[in-house]
């Protein structure tokens, strides 16, 4: 709207510019092309050529005052408002009519010709006489010595070949027969080494724009695979089913997919990786039918109940005819074994750790340790000559001279104690774990582990009432003793070792690495020359001492930790109980031929015994004569295998 | 000890690996050259033996290449190219900031520029070589060739691949070589065996890409480059092994018969020539012109024994081969628009059938679909409104799935507005213990010549063999044991009653496999060798046994997901069974 005042003044002023001073009225404010704002907050917008102040009319046109005067005055589409007179203006008939014409894009003058016809004063016809009178230059009729020069330049460049001329650019690759002359023999070096990218894996059923039904995941698999992050998925995508081939949209991820093997190809270290092709079948080891290395125990047969807790440890009698066990109630028993009827009930002061029957069939002699005692019973079972005869050989010991300060008291039981069956009582500083007899049924040793001091091994004479300290170094914790069954070997098992001692020459022979964490158990083949070794890491050493201090063979049978092992005495068997309930029983051959290795071969798992505060198997041991096996366990029960 | 000390890292395999910056540095190429290279001419990481003695005692994680290939890469004269190209886009900078255009225009004429043939020759020695190598190629320039020429990569390299590609159609059809197709989601993919070697690619479905924004082009239009060159040269020798005029062109007589009338409207003369190559409906010009294809055939040389047997076994092979090329032969195809023209033209000259569409759709139609003669018209929508009487309509499935039967599979299922039965991928070979889903089962009988059977009971008796197959293991393992620790708890639970009686003695039972009928008998067999098989499983070696519970792990697996599909597939059909009969219920 300034604009338009400005114009309609412009209009009022005059034509022509220069002449607006002169003709203008002397009401004509003088403050000149100002934006009228400056002027808002005075009285006053500007000021008279006589430099008076114009003053604003007292009141101001309102919207009211707008209104009313746009309904009455006819002459208001004319009236402009100026504001550098702060007055209304009625616009004259010729200058609407100017308006009219400036809107409509014509001239302003009403007179001006823009038609008028052109004088054309340089025509291009050729006249007589020129334009100018200028003489034409000599070098417009001269040739240029430079553009000469430059051009002789060329001319020299190209005749010397220094410029050629621009090859055509090959828009097309240019194809060719590039193997015409292949030679396979010219492979490079690196390209026999070199390993070519797998192939793109071929699509399964699933992959199909209509598959078979059972490929459609279903609403679960289909939740769990959303979930699932991008590398765990079993598949890449969702299978999808479509009705038909003009419903099968755009795959989303075709650009990545390709982009992903871009990256394989040029980034993934390639390697050969050697499969295994084999059939699961050739890898089982072909081993003797356990039919052809009968016999040995197959079934349960017998079940020995009576004990009221664990039964730690059992022992036949060289005749087969009884099984003494001993428990943690506090008992030791004696059982028939054909009959499983427990001929004698004995209480001991004490939880029984181990019981072992004289494997001397004359004598009718049992160790039983509790606590710190060893006891030796006459339990009068079996021929009653043998007993007697026992009786006597205990009481017809003289005692020596020289009274020797032993480590161990021995006293001889009377009164109601001998009728019990006490014979000899032999109490020890500490407390016994194990006792275990010589071959020949007079020597007898107990084990006291303690890993502070060397008295952890006692060997006790029984015929003559003695008892030596065979260490003067503790090796570390004792597990187990045994005596070699024919030599004067001594077996010592510590936690990781089982020493052997030669008990004549008094000195360390062999020192079985058993390659275990915590030997619990140990064996002797009757042979002598191979040991078995249970271990709380269910492990079983086999160990030809002939052969190697390294164990010959590990069976990890078990799953749980072993408590015994045991040989047959006649027959090329061995078990081992462990704590997961079971026992193993083994084929073990030993050959005479010293060039052949024995033969294990396990032949049975005899299961049967519950587990009980994670205990399973607590002892096993074989019938001396018949290939039965008897197990003893924390179930409170003592089974017999046949 | 006397002699130097010997000094860490300083051989053995420190020395034979190169870290990627290590490398770049030796190259002096940024990384994106040295991306470039590696890409060009295939060196790829190497993933030591001992990292941490090649990573110099440090755990940090690093690409190793090999030494040698670093070394190999010295000598490539493409690195200098590279260089060249880096002092060129300099040069140009400089030029545009001066506003020299003489100077840019002359820069830009000198551009440096690089063929990539001494690398493909080097890469791939032999041509059966770059063959078996061509997959990843043909999958690419097909994706390239579908892309709008807008800004993604270079116009030339989409006009290219569209050219090559085509080439490579052409050749599939003039050689008959195409085996396999299948239609997945994620698009076509072809099998064609060319010269011995299997070749499989994809092709995407016909449709604007969304052009994701976590890709690097730059990576993918270098293996494009890459590509296109051992393509071209791969074409250029397969058309000399078919005696065709490379680059390709039309027959003179097909050239004559497919000038269409309004050919100016259509195109340039320049694109119409690939235009109509591209339609695929018309043979090739050859290098001497010979009359038809002769019969090759086996010569026959004086065999013995299982040579015989064997040469026999080839014969059979090539006499189906060669049955399957002429598939279609003597059929005539018509088009609908709605069906994808290109892929559908493409199979059905590939097995020699005549193949046309309508004029609008595309240049290079032969036929109207008014003809009479045309026997088959592939339809892919739910109805028609003219029908001809002599002539088929099925859905264009019934195409691929004719192809990968290596027979004409009856139309029936296939007619218009019919549920198509599933399309299974001709790519899985089924081992036995795998899933084979019925369809393919029935399939199988199909081409074997069997009529199509009452198809639930095949079915059912399929699941029921299975099952049984993988309960019969496990039972037997338990069985004996089971009875066994029963029998023992009956009579303990004797036993512990009759404790306050002295003895109690009950009578023995005779167990049940010990009476010696012949089902007993087999049964006390099968639990012997059941056992003797767990304890020489007993006996093994820690690593055997490693290795055999890895792949007894497997099998079961396997066994585990056969069981799953089946069990789906069989409540599928419970439940579309039971859908029927309240159908029909509901009718009555």
């Amino acid at each position: 709207s300034t604009l338009w005042a400005n114009k309609s003044t412009n209009l009022q002023r005059g034509d022509t510019a220069s002449t607006i001073d002169v003709s203008v009225l002397d009401i004509r404010n003088t403050v000149g092309n100002v934006p009228m704002e400056w002027y808002q907050d005075y009285p006053h917008i500007g000021y008279n050529l006589d430099g008076k102040k114009i003053f604003k009319p007292i009141r101001n046109k309102d919207e009211l005052d707008e209104f009313l005067d746009k309904m009455e005055n006819p002459d208001y589409w004319r009236t402009v408002h100026d504001k550098t007179t702060a007055s209304d203006i009625r616009l004259t008939d010729e200058q609407v009519d100017l308006v009219h014409r400036l809107q409509k894009g014509q001239f302003g003058d009403v007179n001006f010709n823009e038609y008028e016809p052109s004088v054309d004063f340089f025509t291009n016809e050729v006249m007589i006489h020129p334009v100018t009178n200028r003489p034409q230059d000599k070098r417009s009729f001269i040739p240029s010595l430079i553009e000469k020069e430059k051009v002789s330049k060329l001319v020299h460049a190209i005749k010397m070949g220094w410029i050629k001329p621009r090859k055509p650019k090959e828009t097309t690759p240019q194809y060719y027969d590039l193997w015409a002359k292949e030679d396979p023999n010219a492979i490079l070096g690196r390209h026999k080494m070199h390993v070519p990218a797998p192939k793109m894996r071929l699509p399964g059923h699933e992959e199909s724009y209509n598959p078979p039904p059972e490929y459609l995941l279903t609403e679960e698999e289909r939740l769990v695979w959303e979930q699932q992050d991008a590398e765990d998925r079993k598949l890449p995508f969702l299978p999808q089913k479509h009705s038909c081939l003009r419903a099968v949209p755009a795959f989303s991820r075709f650009i990545h997919e390709r982009f992903e093997r871009c990256l394989d190809l040029y980034l993934c270290p390639r390697q050969r990786k050697m499969r295994v092709n084999v059939n699961p079948e050739d890898l089982i080891p072909k081993l003797p039918k356990p039919k052809d290395l009968q016999p040995f125990p197959t079934t349960m047969s017998l079940v020995y109940r009576g004990h009221t807790s664990l039964v730690r440890s059992i022992s036949a009698s060289p005749t087969g005819q009884w099984l003494v066990s001993g428990s943690d109630d506090f008992t030791v028993r004696f059982w028939e074994v054909n009959t499983g009827r427990c001929m004698k009930t004995l209480e001991v002061g004490g939880a029984v750790k181990s019981v072992a029957w004289n494997p001397n069939p004359a004598v009718c002699l049992v160790a039983v340790c509790f606590e710190r005692t060893v006891l030796l019973l006459n339990p009068s079972l079996g021929d009653r000559l043998v007993v007697s005869s026992t009786d006597q050989l205990i009481t017809a010991y003289e005692p020596p001279e020289e009274d020797k300060e032993q480590a161990v008291t021995w006293a001889l039981s009377e009164g109601l104690e001998h009728n019990m069956g006490h014979r000899l009582t032999l109490t020890h500083p500490k407390a016994v774990k194990q006792v275990v007899w010589h071959g020949k049924g007079d020597y007898l040793s107990s084990v006291m582990p303690d890993n502070s001091s060397n008295l952890q091994v006692l060997i006790h004479q029984v015929s003559k009432r003695r008892t030596q300290n065979p260490f003067r170094k503790n090796k570390g914790l004792v597990q187990c003793v045994s005596f070699h069954p024919l030599r004067p070997y001594f077996f010592v098992a510590t936690q990781r070792y089982v020493r052997v001692y030669n008990l004549i020459k008094q000195e360390l022979t062999k020192k079985l690495m058993t390659n275990c964490k915590w030997i619990s158990s140990m064996a002797i083949h009757p042979g002598g020359d191979n040991l078995i070794c249970g271990s709380y890491d269910c492990r079983l050493a086999w160990f030809d001492l002939d052969l190697s201090t390294k164990p010959y063979k590990m069976l990890r049978h078990h799953k749980k930790a072993l408590r015994g092992v045991a040989y047959h005495r006649n027959y090329p068997l061995f078990a081992s109980g462990a704590d997961d309930g079971s026992v193993i029983v083994c084929h073990g051959m030993v050959y005479n031929d010293l060039l052949q290795n024995p033969l294990i071969v396990p032949v049975k798992v005899l299961k049967g015994h519950q587990i009980t505060h994670d205990l399973g198997v607590l002892d096993v041991t074989f019938h001396p004569t018949q290939p039965w096996v008897f197990s003893s366990g924390a179930d409170t029960t003592i089974r017999l295998f046949t | 000890m006397g002699g130097l000390q010997k000094k860490k890292y300083e051989r053995g395999s420190a020395t034979n690996y190169i870290t990627r910056n290590k490398a770049r540095k030796k190259l002096q190429l940024s990384l994106a050259d040295f991306r470039r290279l590696c890409i060009l001419k295939g060196i790829y990481p190497h993933e030591p033996k001992h990292k941490k003695k090649v990573n110099k005692g440090s755990t940090a994680p690093r690409t190793f290449y090999l030494f040698k290939d670093i070394r190999f890469l010295l000598h490539e004269p493409i690195v200098r190219k590279f260089r060249e190209y880096k002092v060129f886009v300099r040069k140009l900078r400089k030029a545009y900031g001066k506003a020299e255009w003489t100077g840019v225009e002359r820069l830009r004429d000198n551009k440096p520029g690089y063929k990539l043939d001494h690398i493909i020759k080097e890469r791939y020695p032999t041509f059966i070589d770059a063959l078996r190598d061509i997959d990843d190629a043909l999958s690419m320039c097909f994706l390239f060739s579908t892309f709008a020429r807008t800004g993604k990569c270079h116009v030339q390299t989409i006009t290219l691949c569209r050219r090559l590609t085509v080439e490579w159609m052409n050749y599939v059809v003039t050689s008959r070589s195409l085996r396999k197709v299948f239609l997945s989601i994620k698009g076509i993919y072809y099998q064609a065996e060319v010269l011995g070697q299997l070749i499989t690619w994809l092709v995407p479905y016909q449709f604007a890409h969304d052009h994701p924004t976590d890709v690097d082009y730059r990576v993918m239009a270098t293996f494009t480059e890459m590509y296109t060159t051992l393509f071209g040269f791969i074409n250029f020798r397969l058309y000399q092994t078919l005696n065709l005029v490379y680059p390709p062109k039309l027959d003179s007589k097909a050239e004559s018969e497919l000038k269409a009338e309004h050919e100016e409207d259509y195109a340039m003369d320049s694109e119409s020539y690939l235009e109509k190559l591209s339609a695929l409906s018309a043979s090739l010009a050859r290098v001497v012109a010979t009359a038809e294809e002769e019969e090759n055939q086996l010569d026959l040389f004086p065999t013995e024994g299982e040579d015989q047997e064997n040469m026999q076994a080839r014969e059979k092979e090539q006499k189906e081969q060669e049955a399957q090329k002429r598939l279609f032969e003597g059929l005539k195809f018509f088009l609908n628009r709605e069906v994808p023209r290109e892929s559908l033209a493409f199979i059905l000259r590939c097995f020699g059938a005549e193949v046309s569409w309508d004029k609008s759709l595309c240049i290079g139609g032969t036929y109207e679909v008014t003809d009479e003669t045309i026997t088959h018209q592939i339809v892919d929508r739910p109805d028609m409104d003219k029908q001809y009487i002599n002539r088929y309509y099925i859905q264009p499935q019934w195409v691929f799935d004719s192809v990968n039967a290596q027979m004409r599979l009856p139309v029936e299922d296939y007619f218009l507005g019919t549920t198509l039965p599933p399309h299974l991928s001709p790519f899985v070979e089924e081992k036995d213990g795998d899933y084979v889903p019925p369809e393919k089962l029935k399939l199988m009988a199909l081409q074997r010549g069997e009529k199509p059977v009452q198809e639930e009971e095949d079915e059912e008796e399929e699941d029921e063999e299975e099952e049984e197959e993988d309960d019969e293991e496990e039972d037997d393992v338990d069985d004996e044991e089971l009875t066994e620790e029963k029998n023992l708890k009956k009579m303990e639970g004797t036993r512990a009653q009759g404790k306050t009686l002295a003895v109690k003695v009950t009578p023995g039972k005779v167990k049940p496999w010990e009476t010696g009928s012949v089902g007993n008998k087999v049964r006390l067999e099968q639990e012997e060798k059941a056992e003797e098989k767990r304890l020489a499983i007993m006996m093994m070696k820690k690593k055997e046994k490693y290795l055999y519970d890895k792949i007894m792990f497997g099998k079961k697996r396997t066994t585990r997901e056969v069981n799953k599909l089946t069990a789906k597939r069989k409540a599928h059909e419970d439940a579309s069974k039971s859908q029927k009969k309240q159908k029909k219920a509901k009718k009555q």
